[in-house]
């Protein structure tokens, strides 16, 4: 189905088989999100995309765009649950910016900032989650996890070794990798892997490489991530397949 | 042990054709055998079955009857529904853990014996009730924890333990169409074949079933979906679909293959009905799912039965066998060509969020119990892709009905919105607690009158996912138009904490977020944080008002019924019994959730106090 819904008043045109949200993205309209990625298939477990369809709230980055659509995103209502959401995840797992590899090119703190979450809120879990630095190449540090399982989904679908996967079941629930000792060691993980590149947080990083780029001139540093829609435009289909 | 281990999973993974599909029984019949599913096992299983390694661990570690450490020989499981509290559950445990020196949740010291809870197991009306080695046991009481203890230490295998601790009953105070019917093995399904020659040639639905291969003569599967269609039967599961256009849907939905699935997952706590109506209706359901095959048609059915229930399992299978051979079930049923369909119990593993369809069918399908994005539906895209009809256990016994005695009788039966009847499932504070169905329309005060009850305060209809209702409402009626209910209505009395009921539910939605979502994951943990800070006394209004605050996100941002229902008891306490909350705030201002006392409480117990000393006096 082609056609125009209507964002925010906005009118946005969509190509068959597209989602709300990869319209929005096609049209230059920012959707806060964490657990989508151009390259994989909508995913809907972050939850930081809901909107307002025709009034009743939906997961955009899954449903189907269909003519007609009256759709609310940037109010101040759903902005409210967007922010407690980030703030959910900032307390459920161990999340320390000033001294993380990834602060300035995580989308967590970047969506943190444009929501205005000024303080986490909610009270610490303080999990126990211990890192994994057996790889001579790769270090995965499950503090930061946010569960939105691109790395299972990149290392099944592009990479085709099925490195990690998800284990426990609710608060209980967590990473694990491909072996019988638990070691990412222990897998066929690579550094070139699509997995080692997709993490929107700092779980999944090289060894041996920190602040290649300084703080202050990283990714969301200089622009806030609500200002580069563009870098999450849907990619054509023919290029997911090969991805 | 090693190459014992070896040949049982060999012939656990022969015996399931090595196919991935069947994970679930495949790791429940290993660790039936061999305790527990070892590091080692879970690489063993997941050659087997040619999966990732990391995807078999992820099953296993989905679900709360499966264990990826060692729990002990005996694995003991206590029921913690409220209404297995309301009558001693938690001090009963407490004296079994004494007597067999340990703690809840971990595992002895010899690596005997472990004692924890788990989800109201559907023993309401015969508890305080627990699962020993996942056999249901009933009735506990203080001898009984006393003998077990004596039985555990004596290391008694639990076949050989007192057969009375094992008597489930039915307890059917009020019976209906559904629980009085004595219709025969294949009465319905012999009515619903006969419809075909009253049927004419209209329905293009007919056609394609004759280009599919369904048999080329019969005009019966319409007329028998039309008389479902007819009779208004909505889904016993709590949503209230209605069910002909369900398998309409699913009829009509282009495939090759079709399934029915019979979710016998009844999760909900206080909810027990399909446990007596697969003890002494199991046939009826299943003639119900083969009428649903043969309308819809379907080759292949199951019956997902939640793990609680796994002493079923066997009876079940018995009457399936019995199906067959009366020509009920396998091919050419009733000398019918074409009409092909059998049917396979699946046992499930602890995981109340099965019972949402499209994880029940993630499930069926080997996986964690993950409920799917939507669209597309299972009628279209269900078990293995495939377009599948999922119906609860009731749904499919009074379609049985609606197929022998027809459509207008059953829509005269009920109210003009609500066909038929429903069973409820009454437990908590009544004399008679037990198994009633009522035609549609029935008032709350009117089966609390048949019940038993006396000074009852309110009435949980539905389970935590439901709706809590006052004495002011009680003339309300059991209908869709009204309360509609999945069956579930636990009393509580006024001697009862209305709070205490409530945190029982934040408690057990934290413990049954399957995590999928951000605000399910953290939310529900969130509520039962909240409940218990307020519960410890240390709550503020602040508390309240964060109760509310989170509640919205869950309703708004959950990806599935559970998230979305999770707040309901809460705010429906709230607004029904706010005192219950408001006698428990330290103050009104802000108090911090950290808690100074219980900080300490690693240290109590490394130093063995527990004094008055010991503890920090919060003095105002």
């Amino acid at each position: 189905m082609t056609g125009t819904f209507t964002l925010d008043g906005r009118e946005i045109a969509f190509e068959p088989g597209q989602t709300v949200m990869q319209a929005a993205l096609a049209a230059g309209v920012f959707v806060p999100h964490l657990c989508y990625h151009p390259e994989f298939r909508p995913h809907g477990s972050c939850k930081l995309c809901t909107m307002k369809i025709n009034g009743r709230p939906a997961t955009s980055c899954t449903m189907p765009a269909v003519a007609g659509m009256e759709v609310e995103s940037d109010t101040a209502e759903i902005n409210d649950k967007r922010r407690m959401l980030v703030q959910m995840l900032l307390v459920e797992g161990n999340h320390f910016c000033p001294s993380c590899e990834m602060s300035g090119n995580c989308k967590l703190q970047a969506l943190g900032y444009t929501l205005g979450v000024m303080t986490p809120h909610f009270t610490h879990f303080f999990p126990d989650r211990p890192v994994d630095a057996s790889h001579p190449e790769m270090l995965l540090d499950f503090n930061r996890c946010i569960l939105c399982e691109l790395c299972i989904r990149a290392s099944a679908e592009v990479d085709k070794k099925n490195v990690f996967a998800l284990s426990g079941r609710g608060m209980k629930k967590h990473l694990v990798v491909n072996a019988e000792s638990g070691r990412l060691a222990d897998t066929d993980f690579a550094a070139t892997d699509k997995a080692a590149e997709v993490c929107p947080v700092g779980v999944i990083l090289k060894k041996r490489r920190g602040f290649a780029v300084p703080i202050g001139k990283r990714t969301y540093d200089i622009k806030p991530i609500n200002e580069q829609a563009e870098r999450f435009k849907p990619v054509a289909p023919t290029v997911r397949e090969k991805a | 042990m090693f190459p014992t281990n070896a040949v049982d999973i060999g012939d656990i993974l022969d015996r399931h054709g090595r196919d991935g599909t069947r994970l679930m029984q495949i790791l429940r019949e290993t660790q039936e055998v061999l305790g527990w599913l070892a590091p080692e096992t879970i690489t063993a299983i997941a050659k087997g079955v040619g999966w990732p390694r990391a995807k078999v661990e992820g099953t296993a570690g989905f679900y709360s009857f499966f264990h990826t450490q060692p729990m002990g020989r005996y694995r003991i499981l206590w029921s913690d529904n409220i209404t297995d509290r309301m009558i001693g559950n938690r001090d009963l445990m407490q004296a079994l853990c004494r007597k067999l020196w340990l703690e809840p949740g971990r595992l002895s010291e010899d690596g005997l014996v472990s004692v924890d809870t788990t989800s109201c197991t559907g023993m309401c009306d015969q508890g305080p009730a627990l699962l020993a080695n996942y056999r249901a046991i009933t009735r506990m009481t203080p001898e009984r924890v006393a003998q077990m203890a004596e039985l555990i230490q004596k290391q008694v295998p639990v076949a050989e333990w007192p057969a009375e601790w094992f008597r489930v009953d039915d307890n059917i105070r009020r019976a209906d169409i559904l629980l009085n019917n004595a219709m025969r093995p294949g009465e319905a399904l012999k009515a619903a074949l006969a419809r075909e020659a009253e049927a004419d040639q209209e329905s293009a639905a007919n056609a394609r079933s004759w280009r599919e291969g369904v048999n080329a003569a019969t005009q019966g599967p319409s007329a028998v979906l039309e008389e479902v269609k007819k009779s208004n039967l909505r889904g016993r599961g709590g949503a209230g679909f209605t069910t002909g256009i369900k398998w309409e849907a699913c009829r009509h939905a282009p495939s090759d293959e079709r399934y029915v699935v019979c979710n016998a997952d009844e999760g909900e706590p206080g909810t027990f009905k399909d446990r007596v109506l697969l003890t002494r209706q199991a046939d009826l359901v299943f003639e119900g799912m083969t009428v649903a095959a043969y309308a819809i048609g379907a080759k292949k059915g199951y019956l997902y039965l939640r793990g609680e229930y796994r002493y079923l399992l066997d009876p079940l299978n018995d009457v399936l066998a019995r199906r067959r051979d009366l020509d009920l079930l396998g091919t050419g049923i009733l000398g019918r060509p074409g009409f092909n369909f059998d049917i396979e119990v699946h046992l499930g593993a602890g995981a109340y969020v099965c019972g949402e369809e499209s994880a029940l069918i993630e499930s069926l399908e080997g996986k964690r119990g993950v409920p799917r994005n939507r669209p597309p539906y299972p009628v279209t895209s269900g078990f293995l892709g495939k377009p599948t009809v999922v119906n609860n256990v009731e749904t499919f016994a009074a379609a049985a009905l609606i197929a022998a005695e027809g459509g207008d009788w059953y829509r005269g039966i009920g109210t003009a919105k609500s066909a038929g009847t429903k069973l409820l499932s009454v437990s908590g504070d009544v004399a008679r607690p037990g198994i009633y169905e009522y035609p549609f329309g029935v008032t709350v005060a009117e089966v609390l009158a048949d019940a038993g009850a006396a000074e009852t305060q309110a009435v949980q209809v539905s389970g935590p996912s439901g709706v809590c209702v006052a004495d002011n409402e009680f003339g309300r009626r059991i209908a869709f138009e009204d309360i509609p209910t999945a069956g579930a209505f636990m009393v509580f009395d006024r001697n009862r904490d209305m709070f205490e009921v409530a945190r029982n539910f934040a408690q057990f939605f934290a413990h049954e977020s399957c995590g999928f979502c951000t605000p399910c994951r953290v939310g529900t943990t969130l509520l039962r944080n909240l409940m218990d800070k307020i519960g410890n006394g240390h709550g503020t209004q602040y508390d309240i008002n964060e109760i509310y605050q989170v509640s919205r996100v869950l309703q708004m941002a959950a990806h599935c019924g559970l998230g979305h229902t999770a707040p309901h008891p809460l705010l429906d306490t709230l607004e029904k019994f706010r005192p219950a909350y408001e006698r428990r705030l330290k103050s009104l201002d802000f108090e911090p959730a950290f808690d100074l006392d219980g900080a300490l409480a690693q240290a109590r117990q490394m130093t063995g106090r527990d004094d008055l000393a010991a503890h920090l006096e919060n003095a105002e």
